[in-house]
C-alpha cells in the first residue's frame, strides 16, 4: 500500500510543476506578465533595445529574449519551449513552426543585406571576388542557420552568373574553415584574427563597430532576398502588442537604427 | 501500528528521495531511446558519413589527449604529491581552475592565448606562419586543457596516499627510483590514475564549449560528435539526427568505459 503511494505522489509533483511552468507565459490580464521572444541573433541589438521601449511603454509586462541561431531556436519550439513570440531571420523557420501549427499569425518584420566582414590586417581579400583566393580563411555560419543558407545562395547565384569564372561557389567553399552556430559566431572569428573574412549581415557588422574588422560589400546581382518575420505563438495581448509594437513605425525606426531595411514583401 | 509508521516514515522519504533521484538521471536516457526507436530516420543518421567523420575524429582525439595527459601529468602529479615547498597550494589551484571553469571560458582563454592575435599565437602566425585554430590540434588542445586537470587531480590523490615508507624500503633494498615508482608506487594506487584517466577521456569526449570557440565545427577537421549532434540539432532533421548521434555516442562511450574497468584490474595484476 504505502509503496505505490511513491509514484502517484511524484506524479502529482511532476503534474504541479509541469502547470506552473507552462502557466507563465500567457497570465495577461491588460498589459501585464511576461513576453518571451525567441529571437535571432542577428536581432540581439535591435530587440534589445526593442523591448526596454516596450516595458517602459507598459511598466507591468516584463520581456524575456532569448536569442539563438534561428535553427536552434526553431527546433527548441518544436520540442515544446515555451516563447510567446518568434522571430526568425528567414521565413523558413516560421514555416515549419506553422507546419506544426504552432503559429497563431505572422508578419513581415525587416530586410537585411549581406556584406563580408573582413580582418583589417588581411591582405587576402579586398573584394567579394577574393573569397575564392587559395588559402583564404573563410568563416560562414553553417548551412542549417539562415545567414549560411543565405550566404550559400549569394555564392550559388554569382556562380551562376560567371563573372568569376568556373567553379566559383565551389572554390570559395573549399576556403571555409568553419560552419559556425550563429552569424554572430561567424563574425566573432573575424573580430579575433582567427578568419580572414565572413559573409554576415551588414548589420552585424554595424553592431560590431570594431576596428578590426572592415565591410567589404557583395554587388547588388548577387544579394538574396533577406527577410525576416515575426510569429505569434501564443493568443496573449502582451505578445500580440509586442508583436504590433515591433511591426509599428515606431519599432521600425528602432530596426533602421540598427541597420535593418524595412520588409520588401507587402502583406 | 502507528509507532511502527512513525518509524517508517521517514525511511520512506528516502526512499521516495532516492526514487525520484534515480528517475530524474534515468529518464532522459529512457527518453533518448524511446526517440531513437520511434524515429524511422535514427538508422540511417547513425550509419552517415558526417556521423561516420565525427565519431573517428572524437575517438582518436580524445585518446591521444588521454595519452598526452598521462605522459605529462603523471610525473607532474607524483611531483605533487611528494615534494614540500611553499605555494605548492597554489600550483594544485591552478591545476584545478580549469575543472571549474565554464568550457566557454576555456575557449576564449585558449583564443587568447594560442589564436592567430593570442599571446604565443601572433608570433607564432607571423614568424612561422603555423596558425592553430580551425585545425584538429586546436581540438586536441581544447580537450587537454579541460580534460587533463582530472586525471593529475584523481593521480596526485592517488600517489599521496601510498605510503613514502614503501618506497624507502624499497631503495633500502636496492631499487632505483624508477623502479620503485614503477614496482610500488604504481601498483598501490592504480585505482585512482585509472579513475582519473576515465574522467579524463569521458571528459575529452564529450567536450564541446572550447572546441566550438577554439577549433571551430568543420566535418572531418574539427566536427567532433558533441558538434556534430549540436549541428544536428540545427538542421532540417532537427532532432531526429541529434538524437540518433547522441545514441551512438553514448553507446560508444559505455562500451568503451566497460571494456576500460574489465581491463584495468587485470593491469593491476601485471604490473
Amino acid at each position: 500500500m504505502k509503496r505505490v503511494n511513491g509514484p502517484l505522489a511524484l506524479l502529482a509533483i511532476a503534474a504541479l510543476v509541469a502547470t506552473g511552468c507552462g502557466g507563465g507565459g500567457d497570465e495577461s490580464g491588460g498589459l501585464r506578465g511576461t513576453v518571451t521572444v525567441f529571437a535571432a541573433a542577428s536581432l540581439s541589438d535591435a530587440f534589445a533595445e526593442l523591448a526596454t521601449d516596450f516595458e517602459q511603454q507598459h511598466p507591468g509586462v516584463n520581456v524575456r529574449l532569448n536569442f539563438a541561431g534561428s535553427a536552434t531556436l526553431r527546433t527548441q519550439l518544436l520540442e515544446g519551449a515555451p516563447a510567446d513570440l518568434f522571430a526568425s531571420a528567414s521565413p523558413v523557420e516560421v514555416a515549419a513552426i506553422a507546419a506544426a501549427d504552432l503559429v497563431l499569425e505572422q508578419r513581415p518584420l525587416a530586410a537585411n543585406e549581406l556584406v563580408i566582414a573582413a580582418e583589417t590586417r588581411s591582405e587576402r581579400i579586398s573584394a567579394f571576388a577574393d573569397l575564392a583566393t587559395p588559402g583564404l580563411r573563410l568563416v560562414l555560419a553553417a548551412e542549417e542557420v539562415p545567414a549560411g543558407r543565405y550566404a550559400r545562395d549569394a555564392l550559388a547565384l554569382a556562380d551562376s552568373e560567371g563573372a568569376f569564372g568556373p567553379n566559383f561557389a565551389d572554390r570559395v567553399l573549399a576556403n571555409v574553415r568553419s560552419n559556425e552556430t550563429s552569424v554572430r559566431a561567424a563574425l566573432a572569428k573575424v573580430e579575433l584574427g582567427e578568419a580572414d573574412a565572413a559573409i554576415v549581415y551588414a548589420t552585424d557588422l554595424a553592431a560590431a563597430q570594431n576596428a578590426a574588422v572592415r565591410e567589404i560589400a557583395i554587388p547588388a546581382q548577387f544579394q538574396v532576398p533577406v527577410e525576416y518575420r515575426i510569429a505569434l505563438l501564443k493568443d496573449s495581448e502582451s505578445a500580440r502588442t509586442f508583436m504590433d509594437f515591433a511591426t509599428s513605425t515606431e519599432g521600425a525606426a528602432v530596426l533602421a537604427r540598427h541597420g535593418f531595411d524595412p520588409p520588401v514583401v507587402a502583406t | 501500528m502507528s509507532g511502527s509508521l512513525r518509524r517508517r516514515a521517514p525511511a520512506a522519504g528516502l526512499a521516495l528521495l532516492l526514487f525520484a533521484f534515480a528517475l530524474f538521471f534515468l529518464l532522459p536516457f529512457a527518453g533518448l531511446l524511446e526517440r531513437g526507436l520511434r524515429d524511422g530516420d535514427t538508422w540511417d543518421a547513425i550509419t552517415s558519413g558526417t556521423a561516420r567523420d565525427a565519431l573517428v575524429l572524437s575517438l582518436w582525439t580524445s585518446t591521444l589527449t588521454l595519452a598526452l595527459a598521462v605522459v605529462a601529468g603523471t610525473p607532474l602529479a607524483y611531483w605533487l604529491a611528494r615534494a614540500t615547498f611553499p605555494g605548492r597550494q597554489v600550483i594544485e589551484g591552478l591545476i584545478d581552475l580549469p575543472i571549474v571553469l565554464p568550457p566557454t571560458i576555456a575557449g576564449v582563454a585558449l583564443l587568447t592565448a594560442f589564436g592567430r592575435r593570442g599571446l604565443l599565437g601572433e608570433p607564432l602566425d607571423e614568424w612561422f606562419g603555423v596558425t592553430i585554430g580551425f585545425s584538429t590540434v586546436a581540438v586536441v588542445m581544447a580537450q587537454l586543457f579541460v580534460g587533463a586537470p582530472f586525471y593529475v587531480r584523481a593521480a596526485r590523490a592517488g600517489f599521496a596516499e601510498v605510503d613514502e615508507q614503501y618506497e624507502r624500503v624499497a631503495h633500502t633494498l636496492g631499487a632505483s627510483r624508477l623502479r620503485a615508482f614503477v614496482r610500488v608506487v604504481l601498483p598501490l594506487s592504480w585505482p585512482s590514475l585509472a579513475a582519473g584517466a576515465a574522467l579524463c577521456w569521458a571528459r575529452a569526449l564529450g567536450e564541446l564549449g572550447a572546441t566550438l570557440i577554439f577549433a571551430g565545427n568543420l566535418r572531418g577537421e574539427t566536427q567532433t560528435m558533441p558538434l556534430a549532434i549540436l549541428s544536428a540539432f540545427e538542421s532540417s532533421a532537427g532532432l531526429t539526427a541529434a538524437v540518433a548521434l547522441s545514441l551512438l555516442l553514448l553507446a560508444v562511450g559505455l562500451l568503451v568505459l566497460a571494456a576500460f574497468w574489465l581491463v584495468a584490474p587485470r593491469l593491476r595484476g601485471v604490473m
